[in-house]
């Protein structure tokens, strides 16, 4: 455990925005009656680091932001910040701060007033609140809204307000839970963007609830895929998404050709099932030549999708095998694409781009 | 049946228009569709409620024969400035004054932590179990309650018994058991939007307060209270206006020395109706004296 020297957690709004810390959650489990939410988790996440946790809903994600908040009691385990036991303390001696989901601002206060409240409650002088509450909406670029009432704001609007009053207090880690989630495609690009930045700026350890692959895959430093309360594979965006570990994390990320054992071992000599992503399989006529690094299947298209960048082809084999391959679009753009609906093919992928799922 | 044969020809599209005269009419004629849809309830409020209210009003002005005891239509202060001169009528409005707001009060108290039971941590079972029992009362008579208080208070009654055992007293009638009774007739009025209104608090605005270090006292004062306001003032406004115009409650729990204004107004309502008249304005006054307060405080201007 790393020496600290830090003061009752309580005491510290004042520290540096600079410091951060770890969480790490010990054999952490969670019931609720009899379901089990969370199982056995062990889960480490570093100083500084912008960390996702994903899953579909029910997976227990968000049951587990709320445990390190302190809005839910553990079963059993040990939810450790910055080294110190934080499992018994209640919400409000925590150095974490939340970005809630549906942001929670208080109806009846205003947006300045909103900002301000950890300040009030921690009783700091009053001049102080005014600084800081300005520099706070500064940051997010809404001193403008300040008089405001939380409902007059936009989504985006009421989004960074809750961003601006979780990072007032100088929490050591902020946790954010699917805080983009009620924002349109195109608002939410841009909110990704801006959080990577905040992020930066601030330095401090981001822990972030998602159901939304690709925002997890854009945002974080690691990725903490869940499923039915357990975590099936961590690792960084790249690595859960060339080499997932488990069937559920390579479906769950992107779409995947999963190909059963069997037909594995014949197909690739492969000791179990495996995975191909649709971008590493490419189309060929079937008496195309390969190397001997690569493997293949032949079968017919069924179907086209055209994505804009690129287009999926749906193959599929004598013995009811179905693969996505997907070819990017970067011929001329009124080119005819060259495999048609009906069109016998030749479905080829390198070995080592499969990635074996047991 | 002559259903089966006719079935086919009724699907066929019609052309030859139907034939409403009173639908039409109503049709092109919006004020009149306006007119039938309120000719009812205008005529209960018009002609029943402020016409009676009116001529209450009228009454408190008129003159009563000194000799003969008979009302005589007139014009005359006289009434109302007995309000005024009178100490035992002064005393009495303070009296129910200050009844109508403990009951108010208490039942606030009440009602709060309750509501935020049941809203936030009962299960689903203890919250309807609770509802019923909150408005249980309801269902019983007014009288029926009054009674089940007085049985409770008498001098025989529970408590006398119990206190009795160790050589105590129980509480007799008087001021305290009338603003108890009060308080259990109208707590349902106080109980029920607050309640409400403390279920549609979301239940993150809780964990966003503790988040940002508000302790839970600190929670409900800075965050429930002012969102409860609205309810508060909506069930007070029941709890205040009917304690102000009670007068049973003090006829048979209140013992010596606790008459109310409502106490006054009946025993005069066949002595000297302008009088009886006179005094149940001041109710009315004390009602629109509160409204107007909360509504100063600027309490509903952010909701």
């Amino acid at each position: 455990m790393p020496a600290t020297d830090t003061t009752a957690p309580a005491t510290t709004p004042d520290a540096p925005s600079s410091e951060t810390a770890g969480v790490e959650l010990r054999g952490v489990s969670k019931h609720f009656g009899d379901m089990v939410a969370v199982r056995e988790l062990d889960l480490t996440v570093a100083p500084g680091e912008f960390f996702s946790m994903l899953g579909p809903s029910g997976s227990g994600k968000t049951t587990v932001l709320r445990m390190i908040a302190g809005f839910e009691d553990v079963t059993s385990g040990q939810i450790l910040l910055d080294g110190q036991d934080v499992t018994a303390a209640a919400p409000f001696d925590r150095t974490v701060n939340t970005v809630f989901q549906d942001y929670a601002l208080f109806p009846h206060m205003t947006i300045a007033e909103n900002v301000a409240y950890g300040l009030k409650v921690r009783k700091t002088p009053k001049t102080e609140i005014t600084a800081r509450v300005g520099e706070s909406l500064e940051q997010v670029r809404l001193s403008h809204v300040a008089d405001r009432l939380p409902h007059q704001l936009s989504g985006g609007q009421r989004q960074r307000i809750a961003l601006a009053r979780a990072l007032i207090l100088r929490p050591r880690v902020l946790l954010l839970d699917e805080p983009l989630g009620a924002l349109d495609k195109q608002l939410r690009e841009q909110m990704q963007i801006e959080l990577k930045q905040i992020q930066r700026e601030v330095g401090i350890t981001f822990v972030f609830v998602t159901h939304d692959q690709e925002e997890a895959l854009t945002l974080s430093d690691r990725i903490a895929v869940f499923n039915e309360g357990r975590v099936e594979q961590v690792g960084t965006p790249r690595e859960v998404y060339e080499y997932p570990q488990t069937a559920f994390v390579a479906s769950f990320l992107g779409i995947s050709n999963l190909i059963p054992a069997d037909l594995a071992r014949e197909l690739a000599g492969a000791e179990g099932a495996i995975s191909v992503r649709p971008e590493r399989v490419r189309l060929a006529a079937t008496d195309a030549s390969m190397s001997a690094a690569e493997t293949s299947v032949i079968g017919t298209i069924t179907e086209t999708v055209y994505t804009g960048p690129a287009t999926r082809y749906i193959v599929t084999t004598d013995y009811g095998l179905t693969i996505v391959a997907e070819r990017h679009n970067d011929h001329a753009p009124d080119d005819t694409a060259p495999f048609h609906r009906g069109d016998q093919v030749r479905a080829i992928w390198y070995r080592e781009h499969a990635a074996l799922v047991p | 049946m002559t259903s089966t044969a006719s079935a086919p020809t009724r699907s066929e599209p019609q052309a030859v228009p139907l034939h409403r005269p009173v639908s039409t009419a109503l049709h092109r004629r919006p004020r009149l569709r306006l007119g039938a849809l309120l000719a009812l309830p205008l005529t209960w409020l018009v002609g029943l409620y402020i016409f009676s209210l009116a001529l209450l009003l009228i009454t408190a002005f008129w003159l009563v024969d000194p000799f003969t005891s008979l009302v005589r239509p007139g014009f005359t202060l006289d009434n109302f400035a007995l309000l005024f001169s009178n100490p035992a009528y002064v005393s009495t409005s303070l009296r129910t004054l200050g009844i109508a707001l403990a009951v108010t009060a208490l039942s606030a108290v009440f009602a709060i932590p309750l509501g935020i039971f049941m809203a936030k941590i009962a299960s689903p079972w203890m919250r309807a179990v609770l509802a019923v029992a909150i408005t249980l009362p309801l269902w019983a008579g007014y009288l029926v309650k009054i009674v089940a208080m007085r049985i409770t208070f008498t001098e025989e009654g529970f408590f006398n018994s119990v206190a009795g055992l160790i050589g105590g007293r129980g509480p007799g009638f008087g001021i305290p058991i009338v603003i108890l009774t009060l308080t259990y007739l109208w707590f349902p009025y106080m109980a029920l939007p607050v309640y409400t209104a403390i279920r549609q608090i979301p239940v993150n605005l809780f964990d966003a307060s503790a988040d940002l270090g508000a302790q839970g006292w600190t929670t409900i004062r800075t965050v429930v209270m002012p969102l409860l306001t609205p309810a508060l003032i909506a069930g007070s406004v029941f709890t205040f206006s009917l304690s102000l115009g009670d007068y049973l409650a003090a006829r048979f729990v209140g013992g010596p020395n606790s008459q109310m204004i409502g106490s006054i107004i009946a025993s005069n309502i066949n002595l000297n109706p302008p009088v009886a008249a006179a005094f149940s304005v001041v109710p009315i006054a004390f009602v629109v004296i509160y409204l107007l307060v909360t509504r100063r405080t600027g309490a509903l201007e952010r909701m």
